[in-house]
């Protein structure tokens, strides 16, 4: 999965599950500033990743993420730590 | 206490109505507003009773997607009434001195409907299938925080808890912050959203509720000899409590004044009312003591008239106690019959009803109250809305728990 299909992937969760509208959703939109998340919002977007990966996000990993992009970044670590245990 | 405290405005969300204008022709109108409930289960499949009051928010007040991702419904309830109360006092936060404008939300059950899901995801799915906002969205502050949050108000905030009688203590709550000289202003009032279905089941387990019969706008009949219960209903109702010296000299409206209040608990029982209504005998005597009136004085009665047969008689046993023979002369309105019956969010509604009852000159009828209750002995208003001069009324409630709350108002 490739970085702009993970910001799709991102996006969707954003406009989907926690609703958020209107905003345009880019790696460098900021999280809390431009699309008004606060941090429990954080924690659903990430356990959003976390369910469909079936990978944990250490808590202390939260505070960091100003932007799209650093979730972006987070999903793909996830990824890729899934692909580096678990590959056939 | 003496100090004067007026009503300065109302915002009202019910299945009867929406908006001051409507829920005031609902009641006019004098029909139920239950209605299946088809959200979980068809009809014939639900083994409670599935009807209750419903609202219905227009689009242009209903939250958006977003705001509804991290509120319940009993908050976005509260949300709109206390918007429109807000705007119906004319009320700008930044005009004011927001330290000394308080908030009061009661609510019976919370974010009932949240807490629901939060255990079906647990049982089902296990605990990290239970939302992050689990706990902010049920907990039953949260539409007085909300409330605060949403017009950026810092004086007291608080919320009140009384089964049925939450509406009612909000408004005592509010009134005791403005006469303790702690706030100039309170926005307060109650918030119920018990369509879900643990709560139907619950009630109904209870063989509380009415039966439903083949129409649910029936199925509510307060004082009539065949009442069979209750009707769950969603509703919020919010009233802006100021103190008369600060609704003179920021120029407000007076709708009514809130005269007094009286409380007590039957110490009986948990869901039964004292049968001979000693406790909300009490509560009515206190009330009128408060606001220095007489039985004599009573215009007319908002009564809880939930439609049971244990509350209705014991409510009757209660007014009888207090007035006596001047009983049979005095009008009982009973607004559950339109409404149904939105648990803690009663009182703030039924309290928006007096006032409303008081402005306008005019009571509206009982719905659904077709064979007198010879036993009882009340004038309930029935068949078309009764004319009135009224200046003074009381509107009760009572509550699971036993709580005894009777509010006051006059005419401003």
């Amino acid at each position: 999965m490739d970085r702009s299909e993970i910001l799709r992937q991102v996006a969707s969760v954003l406009t989907g599950e926690l609703a958020v509208a209107g905003a345009d959703v880019a790696p460098g939109t900021m999280l809390r500033e431009d699309l008004g998340l606060d941090s429990i919002d954080l924690v659903e977007l990430v356990t959003a990743f976390e369910d469909r990966l079936g990978r944990r996000v250490p808590e202390d990993r939260l505070g960091g993420l100003d932007t799209v992009d650093d979730v972006v970044t987070l999903v793909g670590e996830l990824v890729a730590e899934g692909e580096g245990v678990s590959a056939p | 206490m003496s100090a004067s405290v007026v009503v300065t405005g109302m915002g009202v969300v019910t299945a009867a109505g929406v908006g001051l204008d409507d829920f005031h022709a609902g009641q006019l109108a004098g029909r139920g507003t239950a209605r299946w409930v088809t959200r979980f289960l068809r009809p014939e499949q639900a083994d409670y009773v599935a009807i209750a009051g419903e609202v219905d928010l227009p689009e242009a007040l209903a939250l958006t997607p977003r705001e509804l991702h991290r509120v319940d419904r009993c908050t976005e309830l509260a949300l709109v009434a206390a918007g429109s109360a807000v705007d119906h006092a004319k009320l700008d936060p930044a005009q004011l001195d927001r330290t000394r404008v308080g908030v009061v939300i009661g609510s019976g059950m919370g974010g009932a409907a949240t807490y629901e899901a939060g255990c079906r995801a647990l049982h089902e799915h296990g605990a990290r299938a239970v939302r992050a906002r689990t706990v902010p969205m049920s907990m039953l502050n949260d539409a007085a925080g909300s409330v605060a949050i949403r017009h950026g108000l810092t004086g007291p905030c608080t919320a009140v808890a009384t089964a049925c009688a939450s509406g009612a203590d909000a408004l005592v709550a509010a009134y005791a912050m403005i006469v303790s000289g702690e706030a100039d202003v309170v926005v307060a009032g109650a918030t119920e959203a018990p369509v879900v279905a643990s709560v139907l089941a619950g009630f109904s387990r209870l063989r509380a509720l009415a039966k439903p019969g083949d129409d649910p706008t029936e199925a509510c009949r307060p004082f009539d000899a065949g009442r069979t219960g209750f009707v769950i209903a969603e509703a919020a109702a919010v009233l802006v409590l100021e103190s008369e010296s600060h609704a003179t000299a920021r120029g407000a409206e007076r709708h009514a004044r809130f005269a007094g209040f009286g409380r007590s608990s039957d110490a009986h029982h948990s869901t039964i009312p004292h049968p001979e209504g000693v406790g909300a005998a009490s509560a009515i005597t206190k009330a009128l003591r408060s606001a220095g009136a007489t039985p004599g004085d009573v215009s007319f009665v908002n009564a809880h008239g939930t439609g049971t047969l244990l509350n209705d008689a014991a409510e009757a046993a209660a007014l009888r106690r207090v007035f006596g023979p001047r009983l049979d002369r005095l009008p009982v309105v009973a607004t559950k019959g339109v409404t149904g019956h939105p648990l803690g969010a009663a009182g703030a509604v039924e309290a928006v009803a007096t006032v409303q009852a008081l402005r306008s000159g005019v009571l509206p009828p009982t719905a659904n109250f077709r064979v007198p209750d010879r036993a009882l002995g009340l004038d309930v208003v029935v068949g078309a809305p009764r004319p009135t001069d009224a200046e003074f009324a009381l509107s009760n409630s009572f509550a699971f728990g036993g709580h005894n709350v009777v509010l006051a108002f006059t005419r401003a």
